[in-house]
């Protein structure tokens, strides 16, 4: 259990200070870690606590404290969240007080412009792993693709379109 | 900064207490679906009045340079710069303490229910749904890239380090980054 407890933090410690461009530029490692690594869930398990975490309230990182508490319980949500929201807050906490000195400096500009395709990489690459877990069927497959095409083309709320693929599923449509 | 004359419509905001802090992002936490940061910008600037646009612009850019989510950095610096350390958990406690417990709530539905067939749809279908969510906002992001071969080059190598080959982020981003950041500094000359 303590070696559970440590491995989660130190996981979510490197993820905490790598999450350039916000959270979801991380699920692909920690899909990586927690599915392939240390087999704590299934592929498709990441998948459901990725979507809950979705249609719950609140900054998009919550499916670190679930996956904490899927694995460890209680004490796997708090090592969790320390781990993933502590070091980059004690970061923004330092870097807050430099930062008058270097926000207007040619070399922020290109630092931020710099990592703009890593994060689309990032997301993108998550989008891919979350969509092959998800997609058991071609009524889940259409799902997606309808999901992905309204989202884009619309300004339709994400909660109706989650609440809608949850409908969906819900008629046992295609699925054994 | 501080020397610059306030136009009459947002003069002096209110510095808020611990406590405000707390019930600010509490409040946040709660009613963010799907992006946090609309809302927190019409609560920060227009309705509280704890920063000016101009501060809020600064801050946020300061949140998105750095890692980690943008709305938790920005609860954190906000946090910070009115009560230290003391502010910045206050703040960051009131955004994620509803959240968790929400989403820890719907894990044990999940678990308790895993065995049911209908749930088992019902979330076959939710994370289809999810999945489609993050497809959109990948191609969203992407757009910007539209024009810029090299950027496109990036990702792209990016996408197949982490999603064919699978590789760990902090090789991939410790080769990919800094490349990233040449190109982009050598384009932008």
């Amino acid at each position: 259990m303590t070696q559970t407890l440590i491995a989660l933090g130190l996981i979510c410690t490197e993820l905490s200070l790598l999450a350039f461009g916000g959270g979801n530029t991380i699920l692909p490692e920690l899909q990586r870690q927690t599915v392939d690594i240390h087999h704590w869930i299934t592929a498709q398990e990441f998948s459901a606590l990725f979507a809950l975490a979705q249609a719950a309230p609140g900054p998009n990182l919550m499916i670190v404290p679930l996956i904490g508490w899927r694995v460890a319980g209680l004490p796997g949500v708090v090592v969790t969240s320390l781990a993933k929201f502590g070091p980059s807050s004690v970061l923004t906490g330092v870097v807050l007080h430099l930062w008058g000195r270097f926000k207007d400096r040619p070399w922020r500009r290109m630092v931020q412009a710099g990592l703009v395709p890593m994060t689309v990489g990032l997301v993108a690459a998550s989008a891919a792993l979350i969509t092959t877990a998800s997609a058991p069927n071609l009524v889940c497959a259409a799902i997606i693709a309808a999901s992905a095409a309204l989202t884009f083309a619309t300004r339709l709320h994400p909660l109706i379109v989650l609440g809608a693929g949850a409908l969906l599923g819900l008629t046992g449509l295609g699925q054994m | 900064m501080k020397a610059v004359t306030r136009s009459p419509a947002d003069t002096a905001p209110a510095a808020p207490t611990a406590a405000q802090l707390f019930t600010g992002f509490l409040t946040l936490g709660l009613m963010g679906f799907g992006g946090v940061l609309p809302l927190a910008r019409h609560m920060i600037v227009e309705e509280r009045r704890w920063l000016t646009a101009e501060e809020f612009t600064d801050v946020l850019g300061l949140c998105q340079f750095l890692p980690g989510g943008n709305i938790i950095n920005l609860s954190v610096a906000i946090g910070l710069k009115f009560h230290g350390v003391r502010g910045a958990f206050a703040a960051i406690l009131g955004l994620i303490a509803a959240p968790t417990a929400i989403v820890i709530a719907l894990g044990a539905v999940y678990d308790r229910f895993a065995g049911d067939p209908h749930i088992r749809h019902l979330f076959a279908g939710l994370a289809a749904a999810a999945a489609g969510l993050l497809i959109s906002l990948a191609a969203k992001i992407a757009l910007p890239l539209r024009g810029n071969p090299a950027g496109m080059a990036v990702a792209a190598r990016c996408f197949a380090a982490v999603a064919v080959l699978r590789l760990p982020l902090l090789p991939t981003m410790a080769v990919l980054a800094p490349l990233s950041i040449l190109v982009a500094w050598r384009f932008a000359r």
